[in-house]
């Protein structure tokens, strides 16, 4: 097994003509934390995305775990053990807390809900408190526990992240943040991390990109992006 | 919570108008309903000797609007002159909801005891022994529909507009088979016996038309899925009206009626009233075809309920929910879209079938655009997703059908050439618009969860209005 657990190399990815990913190169390893930080439009979900196959990069390759996974679908992806909280939650607003859990746990076949169940609640209390109720509401920064917590039912070698700080109160986003350094420390779990809030993003990483257009512009660990004027000129200003 | 209480105290407080508030009001409502009166009301076209003529109804629209005036006022002076009570809102739903958790739990079973007596029950009314139990069956035949139709639309989210054509195929599937196949196959012998062996077979085959109309339209979704089921159900009733060799066309097709295993209902040797040595009665025969629908739409529901607590059953209701995220957790969305047209499609099957089994007869006329639309309404106006809710509505709409063929004695005070049963479709759509006023989710909005943690626990969409619509 290599060290390596997802590579892509040269990934290109369009919609229709518009070329929203150009090129791109990136790696997490086994048991660290990823983050890609860029603007509005610069192409961070579409890589989130392009990794779950939808859409498919026109070019380039995906590797997770040595196998390619470019041209999978996206439930096969999902099997493979990349679990995702996506951009906007999209949690199951009519299905109850403990439903929508249920869901996350659907590539193992609910084999350790139980247990998993009261894993999710033990780094998110709230949801235990809400479990009867309907999802849709969920505060959300509640909502957003739910995501992360849909996504950890599934026991995935690679959790993805897409804005989990999205429209949330500073306190909430600090509690996610925490949230998701706890399960890399203690659980060794990897994490691929994008996010419009470099700040916290960068404080957590081990491994870093910056995305501009569609090019990663500036790779390194989380502190050497943090130190970088550039970086704290563009994505630091006003200081969070 | 706060919020929508602060607005209902607004509404409340808003309507304290002043009389000059009132009269204003009474005035725009008087213009409003003579111009909606003129075109409407106001003119008549009559045959005069093979001249058309215009005849004018102004005594009409005036009473006309007149009432509407004073019922306005009425409405003014009772029911809308009410001081805000602050706080009122809050209390009185909760105490609304321990009453509907106590009757939530038992009027399931209720309505299930009085289902399997129903047919008893009528016989003590006078004058409704047959017609009573034909209504009954009438009715739980389009309960059954709707239940099925619910797997797609209510639990699935995938709104078919085309549903009549399994109940089609589910129909020609029996006839063809009894009156054509079985026979030429296995001899005339198996006639008798068809029903119980083709139920199952229609369910097959209309299974697999659902899976042949579910491939098409994977990617679509909503309106655009909508357009093409429509077209779909279309299609098939098409094909049966033109495919005149094979189907007989408009004219139809005569099928024997089901029998109680191999027993036929008539009064003859052999037949059911002579094996069992009672004297025959006509009755007999829809007592039958009434535990037979019961049965199946038992079936539908048992099986609906069941499959919502295993996994295909919540991949559908997550795909209800959000499609994206549901492929994102590895869910198959493909199959468990083609699945939920299978297996809804599949009861739509039994249905027809049974319909053919009780009708004797069957021709494309049955399966009309309007007859989807029916079920689709009873599914909506229901509560998608709930089926007690959709025991409600069948009652409501099909219960209120029948009632208009009742009104014969309304004849006497409308106008001649109007009968009441003509009003039937208006009343529907009333209805209808009542409903997105009042109780916009449906009749029953209640949902159960499918998983508990420790204790039971429904989840009422009363308590938490602000979710999804």
């Amino acid at each position: 097994m290599s060290d390596i657990l997802l590579r892509g190399t040269g990934v290109e990815t369009f919609y229709g003509k518009i070329q929203a990913l150009k090129g791109i190169d990136f790696e997490v390893r086994n048991g660290e934390i990823a983050t890609l930080i860029g603007s509005n439009g610069a192409g961070k979900s579409t890589l989130m995305m392009t990794i779950f196959g939808s859409p498919r990069a026109r070019s380039g390759k995906i590797e997770f775990d040595g196998h390619d996974i470019t041209q999978l679908p996206t439930h096969d992806i999902a099997r493979r053990g990349i679990a995702q909280s996506p951009e906007g939650r999209r949690i199951f607003p009519r299905m109850t807390v403990l439903e929508n859990l249920q869901m996350g746990a659907t590539v193992n076949k609910m084999a350790f809900f139980d247990e998993d169940v009261g894993q999710v609640y033990k780094l998110f209390p709230i949801l235990e408190k809400r479990s009867m109720q309907r999802a849709g509401t969920l505060s959300g920064g509640e909502q957003q526990m739910l995501a992360i917590g849909r996504a950890l039912m599934a026991r995935p070698r690679l959790l993805l992240l897409d804005e989990p700080s999205l429209g949330l109160a500073p306190i909430i986003v600090k509690a996610i943040f925490e949230a998701i350094r706890e399960l890399n420390a203690s659980r060794g779990l990897s994490v691929f991390l994008v996010e419009q809030n470099a700040f916290h993003a960068l404080r957590l990483a081990h491994r870093a990109y910056v995305m501009v257009n569609g090019r990663i512009t500036m790779t390194g660990t989380g502190k050497e992006l943090l130190a970088k004027p550039e970086v704290r000129a563009a994505y630091l200003e006003g200081g969070h | 919570m706060a919020a929508t209480a602060k607005d209902t105290a607004f509404k409340a407080e808003s309507r304290n108008l002043s009389p000059q508030e009132i009269a204003r009001d009474l005035i725009g409502t008087a213009i409003i309903t003579l111009l909606l009166l003129i075109p409407i009301v106001f003119y008549r076209t009559v045959m005069n000797q093979g001249t058309l003529l215009l005849q004018t109804r102004l005594p009409l629209v005036l009473g006309l609007t007149a009432a509407v005036v004073v019922g306005r006022l009425l409405l003014h002076l009772f029911v809308w002159q009410r001081a805000p009570e602050a706080g009122r809102a809050s209390t009185a739903s909760a105490t609304r909801t321990d009453w509907r958790e106590t009757v939530g739990k038992w009027i399931g079973p209720a309505m299930l005891v009085a289902a399997i007596f129903l047919p008893w029950i009528v016989q003590f009314i006078p004058g409704w022994e047959r017609r009573g139990l034909g209504i009954a069956i009438y009715i739980m035949s389009y309960i059954m529909l709707a239940w099925g139709l619910n797997i797609v639309v209510g639990l699935a989210g995938l709104l078919d507009l085309g549903y009549v054509a399994f109940y089609a195929v589910g129909a020609y599937t029996y006839a063809l088979l009894t009156t054509v196949y079985m026979p030429l196959w296995f001899g005339e012998g198996i006639v008798p016996w068809t029903f119980y062996i083709v139920l199952p077979l229609a369910g097959l085959l209309a299974a697999l038309w659902g899976v042949i109309l579910g491939f098409p339209v994977l990617r679509l979704r909503g309106d655009y899925l909508a357009i093409v089921t429509l077209a779909f159900g279309e299609i098939i009733r098409l094909v049966l009206i033109n495919w005149f060799w094979f189907t007989k066309g408009p004219q139809g097709i005569n099928v024997p009626k089901a029998t109680f295993f191999g027993l036929p209902f008539a009064d003859e040797p052999g037949s059911f009233s002579d094996f069992f040595g009672i004297p025959y009665n006509r009755l007999h025969f829809f007592f039958f075809l009434y535990y037979v629908i019961l049965g199946l739409a038992l079936l539908t529901y048992a099986m609906t309920n069941r499959l919502r607590r295993l996994p295909i059953g919540r991949a559908w209701e997550a795909l209800r929910e959000d499609e994206i995220a549901c492929r994102a957790l590895g869910i198959n969305t493909t199959s468990t879209k083609l699945t939920a047209f299978a297996i809804g499609a599949m009861f739509g099957g039994f249905s027809g079938s049974f319909f053919a089994a009780r009708q004797g007869f069957v021709s494309p006329e049955s399966f009309v655009y309007i007859e989807s639309a029916l079920i689709l309404a009873i599914v909506v106006l229901g509560g998608l997703g709930s089926q007690l809710g959709i025991v409600f509505a069948a009652i409501l709409i099909m219960g209120s059908f029948e009632l208009f063929r009742e009104l014969g004695f309304l004849q006497a005070i409308l106008p001649e050439g109007v009968e009441p049963i003509q009003f039937r479709m208006l009343c529907v759509g009333l209805g209808m618009v009542l409903m997105m006023r009042f109780r916009p989710r449906g009749l029953v909005t209640r949902r159960d969860p499918t998983v508990y943690l420790k204790e039971k626990k429904a989840v009422s969409a009363d308590l938490v209005s602000q979710g999804h619509g």
